[in-house]
């Protein structure tokens, strides 16, 4: 806050630099620790007698020659078949992303310019859907799905990440759409363009940042989703997420913890670079529905 | 807006809704009245030069028949709900009965898988929620006053833990704490230790979890009310300066009461996602010491034999009672404003 009236002493500027510089370590430390280890052999990451090992590369070097290694990803992405997963990751959210803004636009764009009694009960609604946990929707799913034998494959898990992402969409869009003077699609239909007409020539062209902005929130979403995807789409269906659970391990079969850090390592880093690029929009969309009202 | 128009126009996202989130919750509530069929037996006789015995064997070929027909399984009523894995309600009358003081009774029925879930989560939202708002807030505060050109790497790397999916984030904290993690070994180095680790210690395995919450929250809290700093007027603050009020009551007095409806929407939507909690205990593998309402849905749903959908069906409709509950008061709010604004 700079008020010009309000000086600083130096003791809480050091105190101040001090806790956030603790804070981004906080933050940003596991990470950093887990992309280092990435490149390491599982003996020295997890190692039993010496931590320093990590740094070191003690067994790196001893088992593949080189302080730096790249097994981990190698063997994930062939063997692993994490290649398939993220394959099967960009199909979902390709379309995950493309639906949802399609139903999400054209819903908020309505409950946006409805003066009627009912916009506001289905807005209330989808507040409650939102809060409903994902596994308690996926335990209805599961046996229907069984019945029509519409399980285990992407199409169904698609149309369900739809379904759950609406109501944030809707109310995302919602609050933008309120920011778009009513005036401007009045005067479009007075002209002798229809509501649709309206609404993809006047008012789609001004709303791109909102759209960027729920486009983002359904990518994470579908991107990060793992109680629907684990529980919904069979073995060979799996998306990245799931996948990084099945390389640790149950009590039956023995994982592999290095392929696990990999493919963290691998998924996340689109990620970054996602929320780096977009760092604004998301930022926005976080607090549209708060500080707006 | 016409009716008509806006039918056609919320048609496609409202069908979606009451097709994947509605009819789902009717069909949760439907099945946690069935539970899954039990295996017919029949006798079978054997006999052998030394005399017969009959010994009772699984009729294969009838169970999957019933099955078949009655996929759902058999009616069970309320049956599911009041069994040993949901309410208990035979159990608690037994304790209640049979133990000396309130402590010994409270000590079993915590021991009761669904009571002992539904305390895990209350307590993870107890202690998560309002330290995610405090630290949000001071966050924000601390961020507020450093020089705009370096704040937009600084939020960067804020929000990373927030972007991450709760099982990369559990697992990337629970490789560094594990006992053979960097600071895992390093404590046990400390405390001379080498037994000490996560898992041996339910408290242990508690307390990781809710720091792990707090670290995956804040930066939401932060980012809210980051953008809520930004629109706090000047003047009150500068004449608070002018009569002598020092930074803390600045903050009390002005800035809290300004931000203070953005504060309870943080607090709500954290309250309700704290509640799902589950993926960080698969990540932490936690499962042994730390069980959630969510985890006990997900752990029905993943049983190996047969899938027990009558008990997660059961655990999910108490699951969303509860979320009404905590969503009650908002929601009375809401529709009182509504009453006086028309």
């Amino acid at each position: 806050m700079d008020y010009g009236l309000d000086t600083k002493s130096t003791r809480l500027k050091t105190f101040n630099t001090i806790f956030i510089i603790t804070w981004l370590l906080i933050a940003c430390f596991p990470f950093i620790w887990t992309f280092w280890g990435s490149f390491k052999v599982r003996a020295d990451f997890f190692s039993r007698s010496d931590w320093w090992y990590a740094i070191s590369a003690f067994n790196t070097l001893i088992e593949t020659g080189g302080q730096f290694t790249t097994n981990a990803y190698t063997q994930a992405w062939t063997e692993g078949e994490f290649w398939k997963a993220s394959k099967n990751t960009i199909i979902v959210t390709v379309f995950v992303v493309s639906i949802s803004l399609f139903l999400g636009t054209l819903g908020a764009y309505a409950l946006s310019r409805s003066t009627e009694k009912y916009a506001f009960w289905i807005l209330m609604a989808a507040l409650i859907f939102r809060a409903m946990p994902h596994i308690t929707l996926v335990s209805g799913y599961l046996f229907p799905f069984f019945e029509l034998q519409i399980w285990g494959i992407l199409p169904t898990t698609i149309v369900v990440l739809v379904a759950i992402n609406q109501p944030f969409t809707l109310w995302l869009l919602y609050s933008f759409f309120k920011t778009v003077p009513k005036e401007l699609d009045e005067s479009a239909l007075i002209d002798g363009c229809s509501y649709f007409q309206a609404f993809r020539h006047i008012i789609m062209p001004v709303m791109w940042p909102g759209v960027i902005t729920a486009g983002l929130f359904s990518l994470m979403l579908a991107y990060n989703d793992f109680t629907v995807t684990a529980l919904l789409l069979n073995q060979e269906n799996h998306t990245m997420v799931p996948k990084i659970q099945s390389y640790l391990g149950t009590n039956q079969h023995e994982g592999n913890l290095m392929w696990a850090v990999s493919a963290v390592v691998s998924a996340t880093a689109p990620l970054f670079m996602l929320v780096m690029f977009f760092q604004r929009q998301v930022i926005s969309g976080l607090t549209a529905g708060a500080v707006k009202g | 807006m016409p009716n008509k128009t806006f039918f056609w126009f919320f048609l496609p996202t409202g069908l979606a809704m009451i097709l994947f989130i509605g009819l789902p919750i009717i069909s949760t509530g439907i099945q946690s009245f069935y539970a899954q069929h039990d295996q017919v037996v029949k006798e079978v006789k054997k006999c052998d030069p030394f005399g017969c015995t009959v010994s009772i064997v699984v009729d294969n070929e009838e169970t999957s028949k019933i099955r078949e027909a009655k996929p759902l399984g058999k009616f069970n009523g309320f049956g599911t709900y009041t069994d040993r894995n949901h309410l208990a309600v035979d159990e608690i009358k037994k304790f209640w009965n049979e133990t000396e003081n309130f402590g010994a009774f409270v000590d079993q029925v915590t021991n009761l898988p669904f009571y002992k879930a539904l305390i895990f989560t209350l307590t993870y939202c107890l202690f998560v929620t309002p330290n995610v708002l405090v630290l949000g807030f001071i966050i924000a505060l601390s961020l507020n006053a450093v020089a705009r050109k370096i704040r937009g790497p600084l939020i960067f790397g804020t929000i990373l833990p927030m972007i991450v999916t709760p099982l990369v984030g559990s697992l990337v904290l629970f490789w560094m704490i594990d006992s053979q993690g960097i600071i895992g070994a390093n404590i046990q180095n400390l405390m001379n230790d080498p037994y000490l680790s996560l898992k041996s210690s339910k408290t242990l395995t508690w307390i990781t979890i809710i720091i792990y919450g707090i670290w995956h929250h804040s930066p939401f809290a932060f980012v809210v009310f980051y953008a809520a700093l930004q629109t706090v007027p000047q003047e009150p603050i500068e004449a608070a300066i002018i009569d002598g009020a020092s930074r803390f009551q600045r903050i009390k007095h002005i800035v809290l009461p300004h931000i203070y409806p953005v504060v309870t929407f943080v607090a709500l939507i954290s309250l309700m996602d704290n509640f799902r909690v589950f993926e960080p205990i698969i990540g932490f593998s936690a499962e042994g010491s730390a069980q959630s309402l969510s985890w006990l849905i997900y752990d029905n749903l993943v049983n190996e034999e047969v899938i027990l959908f009558g008990s997660a069906a059961a655990t999910s409709m108490m699951t969303i009672i509860g979320i009404a509950i905590l969503l009650a008061p908002v929601l009375i709010r809401t529709w009182k404003e509504f009453k006086t604004a028309r």
